[in-house]
């Protein structure tokens, strides 16, 4: 794990890379990075996360600043601009249910080749996916989704890269930090290392690559 | 009592004492405000906690304690939260004894749509899909029919969100449940006749043998 600088830690992601980041409505959600990433002007990204949350926040960012060619999340229904890019033919929007896509996640974070989910069977969800049958029940099988890069907020980062989060922003966080090739953090507080109790740390720092330092 | 109300009330007579319960966005919501006294009920909300209280006070609110719409919530005592994959395994995994969702369109044998309109309103699903098809109880709050026209239709129009069918809907003229598959009307809402209920749902109804008013 490395300490870093904002704009250094957004230089290491390329134009096209795929970024999963955490955040639910924007909550939970690196601000500092997405701001970054509008001033360096990143296009063409692929983002994964739950939603595109709203103008002006979050990955509404993101939205707004025109850098995103495909999203692939479950809801967009706060954020008229996603609707209307989407409706322009501008961005690329797959909706996969919120089960599943966390799923998704994990499955590729876990080293797992996919998931087998009751939800999506008989719908338009199902469509080009194969069915599998088990002890009598059908599921689909939802393939693992991968990232180049996660961008992952905490409430507490040591100096190792251990994180604890707070409340209802840690939601698709922990999850991200486990499937993508580059992990960069920011924090609310960084804290010395034996400040997180063991039992408290939910992301083990060995997962952490790069950890944003404070301005 | 206006609509919403009367849906609200007569779903909140729904919960046990203990349940864990996951109310959608809407007229959903208005249910935790009509909890019969004596129970406790934990509310769960998707993104990541069990104990939702209400909203917090003007000034009181933390930007890291929020509902599923990203909206400003309290947290009772005994409250917890965890990541959006335990989340959708209390859901999916049937730990979440009810839900209650809202309805575009339902169908005779209790199938539901309310997530696209495609071409009009393709906001995505969220945990719509996941909801309907893991809970162990899923209710409809829906308003009987949409600009005069009805939601309980023979056959769904919109896509569906699950083929699991729900167990009940309850509107501001009625509750109908589907027994053996089959639309039934159970209650009637104050006020309002079998023949009007009829008259607003196009999916044939069979008639409960208890069929009696809601009792508010």
């Amino acid at each position: 794990m490395k300490t870093i600088e904002v704009a250094d830690a957004v230089a290491k992601i390329p134009d096209g890379a795929t970024l999963m980041i955490g955040g639910f409505m924007g909550v939970g959600t690196p601000e500092r990075l997405m701001d970054e990433l509008v001033r360096q002007g990143k296009r063409n990204l692929t983002v994964i996360a739950n939603d595109t949350a709203l103008p002006g926040r979050g990955i509404g960012k993101l939205v707004t600043a025109k850098l995103v060619a495909k999203t692939i999340a479950s809801h967009i229904g706060l954020n008229p601009e996603t609707q209307q890019q989407m409706i322009a033919g501008d961005m690329q929007v797959d909706l996969v249910p919120q089960g599943t896509l966390i799923e998704r996640i994990r499955a590729a974070g876990c080293g797992l080749g996919g998931v087998l989910t009751p939800t999506g069977v008989g719908t338009v969800v199902e469509e080009g996916k194969q069915k599998v049958e088990v002890n009598g029940k059908t599921y689909l099988l939802e393939t693992p989704l991968r990232a180049d890069f996660a961008l992952v907020h905490a409430f507490l980062a040591d100096y190792i890269g251990n994180l604890a989060y707070a409340l209802t922003a840690r939601n698709f966080n922990p999850v991200i930090a486990m499937a993508a090739n580059t992990v960069i953090v920011t924090a609310e507080n960084i804290v010395p290392t034996g400040v997180i109790a063991p039992d408290h740390v939910v992301t083990p720092g060995p997962l952490v690559d790069f950890l944003v330092a404070h301005e | 009592m206006d609509p919403q109300t009367i849906i609200a009330k007569r779903i909140a007579q729904e919960l046990r004492n203990g349940m864990l319960v996951n109310l959608g966005i809407g007229i959903p919501t208005l249910v935790a405000n009509y909890v019969p006294a004596g129970i406790t009920v934990y509310f769960q909300s998707e993104n990541g906690l069990i104990g939702t209280g209400p909203i917090p006070e003007h000034g009181m609110e933390h930007p890291m304690l929020t509902d599923a719409a990203g909206k400003p919530v309290t947290a009772l005592p005994g409250a917890c939260t965890f990541d959006s994959a335990t989340s959708f395994g209390l859901i999916r995994g049937g730990h979440v004894d009810m839900t209650v969702l809202g309805g575009l369109q339902v169908d005779a044998q209790g199938h539901l749509a309310n997530w696209v309109i495609p071409g009009k309103m393709v906001p995505g699903m969220g945990g719509a899909m996941d909801l309907a098809t893991g809970a162990k109880k899923v209710v409809i709050a829906m308003q009987h029919t949409a600009k005069g026209k009805p939601k309980i239709l023979n056959k769904c129009t919109l896509p569906l969100t699950t083929i699991k069918p729900v167990d009940m809907i309850v509107s501001e003229m009625a509750v109908i449940a589907f027994p053996h598959g089959r639309a039934t009307l159970e209650e009637t809402a104050p006020g309002v006749s079998v023949e009007e209920v009829v008259a607003a749902t196009e999916a044939e109804l069979a008639m409960a043998h208890d069929l009696h008013e809601m009792r508010l």
